[in-house]
């Protein structure tokens, strides 16, 4: 039954924005993780999503009657994670010859992080999630309606 | 005397009572119907998880030409299989040789930096759309399978 798809699709979706509220999560904690050497700051990381249709689609079975999935039309575009990249922006350099991080022109290096960023991003990546979850628990309903055909 | 006819033309008969034991003719065009509308939903969904993918392409089904071609290919009234663009919008794309719905590119109403052009609100907005054609369907179907059973059981 093709309508089983739709929650490896869903699932696909759902683990990449945990993904991205973990690395939100990872980021806005380490916002203020100074360092005595710009090197070792922290960097803010991102993920990078990408659409993986070859791998489900390649799943899809043989065409059905009247509505084949062939070729190209052929639909199951998961998403996954490819990667997690670290902004190359430089990091902040604040001046503060008290803390014993201080490096010898009394500077402390503080994450690239840009903390409004960071929570637009946790908005966005909630939200999809929640659109995801939507997806999941309509499409559940519709196979367990399908399912109680002509009862 | 009665000539034995293809099940899929039976229901066009002039008989006004369609052999009932046939349910794919008794059932009509919304068994094909569903089936689609359980693609779309795939189709949609896929554009709901890739929200945030860079560079990828919403995409939705022609639903009217889908299915006229089902139609056409269960021999039902509208035969030649042609597809009829139903928007200015739609490109003129062909379904695939084996009679699979053709997937059309939705164009965006407002590009965004990253290439992707999946606008959530409208994905949602069809996405329930096709929720409630769905069930529509399945209720056109269990009606129909009701009635049958009513008219077996005489009560």
């Amino acid at each position: 039954m093709s309508s089983f798809k739709i929650f490896d699709v869903a699932g696909s979706g759902l683990a990449a924005e945990s993904v991205r509220l973990n690395t939100v999560a990872s980021n806005l904690a380490n916002a203020d993780s100074v360092s005595g050497d710009p090197s070792t700051v922290y960097r803010a990381r991102h993920p990078v999503f990408e659409a993986v249709r070859a791998a489900v689609a390649a799943g899809l079975g043989p065409a059905s009657a009247g509505f084949g999935a062939g070729g190209d039309s052929a639909s199951g575009a998961a998403v996954r994670v490819s990667g997690v990249v670290e902004s190359t922006s430089p990091p902040q350099v604040r001046h503060d010859p008290g803390n014993p991080l201080a490096d010898a022109q009394g500077n402390v290096y503080a994450p690239n992080v840009n903390v409004i960023e960071e929570m637009t991003d946790m908005i966005s990546a909630s939200r999809a999630y929640q659109n995801d979850v939507e997806v999941m628990n309509t499409s559940k309903d519709l196979m367990l309606a399908t399912l109680k055909l002509g009862e | 005397m009665r000539v034995a006819v293809s099940p899929a033309s039976r229901i066009f008969d002039t008989d006004p009572m369609p052999s009932l034991l046939d349910l794919n003719a008794y059932l009509g065009i919304q068994p094909q119907a569903l089936e689609l509308q359980s693609r779309r939903m795939q189709v949609l969904a896929d554009n709901l998880a890739n929200v945030d993918t860079p560079n990828y392409k919403a995409r939705d089904i022609d639903f009217q030409a889908a299915l006229a071609a089902a139609g056409g290919a269960a021999g039902g009234p509208g035969a030649p299989v042609r597809l009829a663009t139903t928007d200015a919008r739609d490109i003129g794309a062909a379904a695939g040789a084996d009679g699979s719905p053709a997937l059309k590119y939705r164009v965006p109403l407002a590009p965004s930096l990253d290439g992707n052009t999946v606008d959530a609100q409208l994905e949602q907005a069809a996405f329930a759309d096709n929720t409630v054609r769905y069930q529509a369907t399945l209720s056109f179907i269990s009606t129909s399978l009701r009635n049958l059973m009513t008219a077996i059981t005489g009560s």
